[in-house]
């Protein structure tokens, strides 16, 4: 019997079409848009001004207190503006417009593409590379990496966990990076082993890749102590607490954090980024992203600089498709339609996906029939229908004890609801308003 | 009869005990309550629309008894009227205010404003401008899905359907304020009525550069500052390329209006202009030529 979490979930059509894909460079952009907030948390400071010449990897925007990050330039070239750019927020957001010129990166980067590893290095010289280097968590949270790291005074972590399960259908981008830096990766999982100072290290794969976890169970032979755990297909065990339950049978409390049951969690992308920054000297400043859908005609997995516009990369996976209905940062199940083609591939640009006008609409809502299927599926044992009628009602107090803050909006309950009612969008407002009223309590 | 009899006296002694009871208790557990505070109740409007700020107009009418003076205490949907009325009952000077409304700060018609994207979501303002910035390229304006109307509980505020814009009808308008709160965008604002409901203000609150907001929107404010140099009264200023007419320096000269080169200042309820109607003649008479 695989392992995978008790409760709830849901599993969608795969759709890996960029599956086994290899990861191309394209050609850099003319131009690039580096927003300044793309991480969870505060949004950093430009520490260059119009006209300076950067180089690739330079810091640009400085990280502005302890849950933030650095973000440094993904070209070389000049600071033509910092401007208001649209961005995935679906708002114009402080740019930072560097025009292209040639490609000349920082002396401090080893470009070399030799494996190697660092053994003597310690935590607090890790955690100091990762921040200096802009890591935030790859996954699509964007979490600032070197928190995670920093574990609270008298927490020990037992399990670190790494993040493979990829549980998002149509992408592809975990899954390639772990066929092609196999070894890097796990490089990256040992030096987040020492920075936490977990007793093991597990990686989580769903059985939908299999090559993945036979070439991910093969190079872990080399490591001591790292342990490759096929899961039984189910999403959303992609989340965290999921995953977690998955591995290791042990719950996060309501409200809680992983650390509170011993556990670190971070992706495969993110542990290959740590690899580059704390070896490599290399900063954040490229991605691998999945450009797919149905009607694109070459599916593929991109290695991307960070503000490239996600045209470029639909016009390396062959253009845009004219029946192109919808386009949408990140997955179909968490991510986020976005409202122009021109927006930059951002830290937490996971995939871009294109769906077709036939299915880009929103289904017919009809009202609720009470079936409950909403509720099976939450993995978080919520009740969707109650917190959305509930938020309608505008009882955002109440919502509290109904633990709508566990929500992680995973979409579960309207994937499968069968009335086509809109349960995440209430719910996401209820949490926005819960949580302004908690905070107007707190001051 | 006996069985009756006895009825009768057992169920009368009990209803005699209890009458006792309650009224010992009723008098032990008197509230006294201010008699004023019936009072001032009465003259309010009894819409709870919660405009005044308090819980109510029972909470209100509590706050009145209680302060000293009533600075700073006003019933929107009552107005001046009421308040003397208040403070008569409570023997306080009354505290004035001119008459407000809610206004529209946006003029983005879908002729004006070109739509760029689609948003088929639930149909709320909240839970649109929580995923992006709108159907348009002005991320600022008015959705016109309707938050306003659903809150506004004296049926003051519709949607027009040509325009897409709520409309307020200026006799039913209290100037309570539940649509300013509601509306995530705050492009409702609540201006002074004026003399015979004569109002001019800036009906655009885009904040993006002029050739930006041009580009969204043909009616949007550019920050041209045109209306500020003409402005005898230093009434309008300009910030974050927007311009803004304070209401309480604005003597209503409507100069600025004729100035505005993309007619994002409105003038309501003035009579037609004459020497602006004979430029506008000329101007089409030129381009006909």
């Amino acid at each position: 019997m695989l392992k995978t979490f008790p409760k709830g979930g849901v599993h969608p059509k795969e759709n890996k079409f960029s599956a086994g894909k290899p990861i191309e460079s394209i050609e850099l952009p003319k131009q690039v848009y580096i927003p300044v907030a793309q991480h969870l948390g505060a949004p950093s400071e430009p520490v260059v001004a119009k006209g300076d010449t950067v180089k690739t990897g330079q810091l640009i925007a400085k990280s502005t207190g302890f849950v933030s990050a650095n973000i440094h330039s993904s070209v070389s070239g000049k600071v033509l503006k910092i401007d208001k750019v649209l961005d995935t927020s679906g708002y114009k957001q402080n740019c930072i417009v560097i025009d292209v010129e040639g490609d000349e990166w920082i002396e401090t980067i080893d470009r070399s593409t030799e494996i190697k590893n660092n053994t003597e290095i310690t935590a607090e010289e890790i955690r100091k590379k990762v921040a200096e280097n802009g890591i935030v968590g790859l996954g699509g949270a964007t979490f600032p990496t070197q928190v995670k790291l920093s574990i609270p005074a008298g927490k020990t972590c037992k399990y670190l966990i790494i993040n493979a399960v990829e549980c998002e259908p149509y992408l592809t981008s975990d899954h390639q990076l772990m066929m092609e830096k196999g070894e890097e990766i796990l490089i990256g999982a040992k030096l987040f082993q020492k920075a936490v100072g977990a007793d093991r290290v597990i990686v989580g794969i769903e059985n939908n890749k299999p090559d993945a976890i036979n070439h991910m169970t093969e190079l872990s032979k080399k490591f001591d102590n790292i342990e490759v755990n096929p899961l039984k297909v189910k999403y959303p065990q992609g989340g965290e607490k999921q995953l977690i339950k998955s591995v290791t049978k042990r719950e996060v409390p309501s409200g809680g954090l992983p650390i509170d049951v011993g556990c670190v969690v971070q992706n495969v992308g993110t542990a290959f980024a740590v690899y580059e920054a704390v070896i490599k000297n290399k900063p954040l400043f490229e991605r691998v992203v999945t450009v797919t859908g149905k009607s694109v005609k070459n599916p593929s997995n991109i290695r991307a600089r960070i503000g490239t516009p996600i045209n470029m990369l639909i016009e390396a996976a062959g253009g845009l498709p004219e029946d192109t209905g919808k386009i949408v940062n990140g997955g179909p199940m968490m991510g986020k339609a976005v409202s122009s083609d021109k927006i930059p591939v951002t830290k937490g640009t996971s995939g871009v996906l294109i769906f077709p006008e036939s299915i880009a609409d929103r289904v017919e809502t009809f009202a609720c029939i009470r079936c409950g299927r909403c509720a099976s599926v939450c993995p978080m044992g919520l009740e969707p229908f109650l917190l959305k009628n509930m938020t309608a009602a505008k009882m955002y107090e109440e919502l509290q004890k109904e633990r709508a803050l566990d929500c992680m909006e995973c979409g579960s309950c309207v994937y499968t609801c069968p009335a086509g009612v809109p349960l995440l969008d209430f719910i996401r407002l209820g949490k926005a308003n819960l949580n302004k009223i908690l905070r107007a309590k707190k001051s | 009869m006996e069985i009756i009899l006895n009825t009768l006296i057992s169920l009368s002694i009990i209803g005699v005990v209890c009458a006792v009871i309650l009224y010992v208790v009723a008098q032990k557990f008197k509230v006294v309550e201010d008699p004023r505070i019936d009072e001032s109740q009465a003259c309010l409007p009894g819409a709870n629309c919660g405009g005044c700020g308090y819980p109510g107009c029972r909470g209100f009418a509590e706050a009145c008894v209680k302060a000293d003076t009533l600075d700073g205490l006003f019933c929107p949907a009552g107005g001046n009227e009421v308040m003397k009325k208040i403070a008569e009952v409570l023997g306080m000077a009354a505290v004035e205010k001119d008459p407000q409304i809610a206004v529209l700060r946006c003029n983005g018609t879908p002729e004006k404003r070109k739509k760029t994207t689609n948003y088929n979501g639930p149909v709320s303002c909240a839970i649109s401008s929580a995923l992006y910035g709108g159907e348009t390229d002005c991320q600022y304006g008015c959705l016109g899905l309707g938050d306003c109307v659903a809150v506004c509980k004296f049926d003051a505020i519709h949607i027009d359907e040509e325009s897409g814009l709520p409309i307020v009808d200026e006799d039913k308008c209290t100037a309570c304020g539940a649509c300013v709160k509601a509306c995530p965008k705050s492009v409702i604002e609540l201006r002074n009525k004026g003399k015979k409901s004569r109002r001019i203000y800036v009906s655009c609150i885009n904040k993006d550069k002029g050739a930006d907001a041009k580009r969204a929107c043909d009616a949007a404010c550019i920050g041209c500052g045109k209306c500020v140099k003409v402005c005898a009264f230093e009434a309008i200023t300009i910030e974050n390329f927007l311009a803004y007419i304070d209401f309480e320096k604005c003597k209503l000269c409507r100069k600025c209006a004729a100035e505005c080169p993309t007619g994002a200042i409105l003038e309501l309820n003035f009579p037609p202009r004459k020497e602006a109607a004979a430029v506008t003649e000329t101007e089409t008479t030129q381009v006909e030529k």
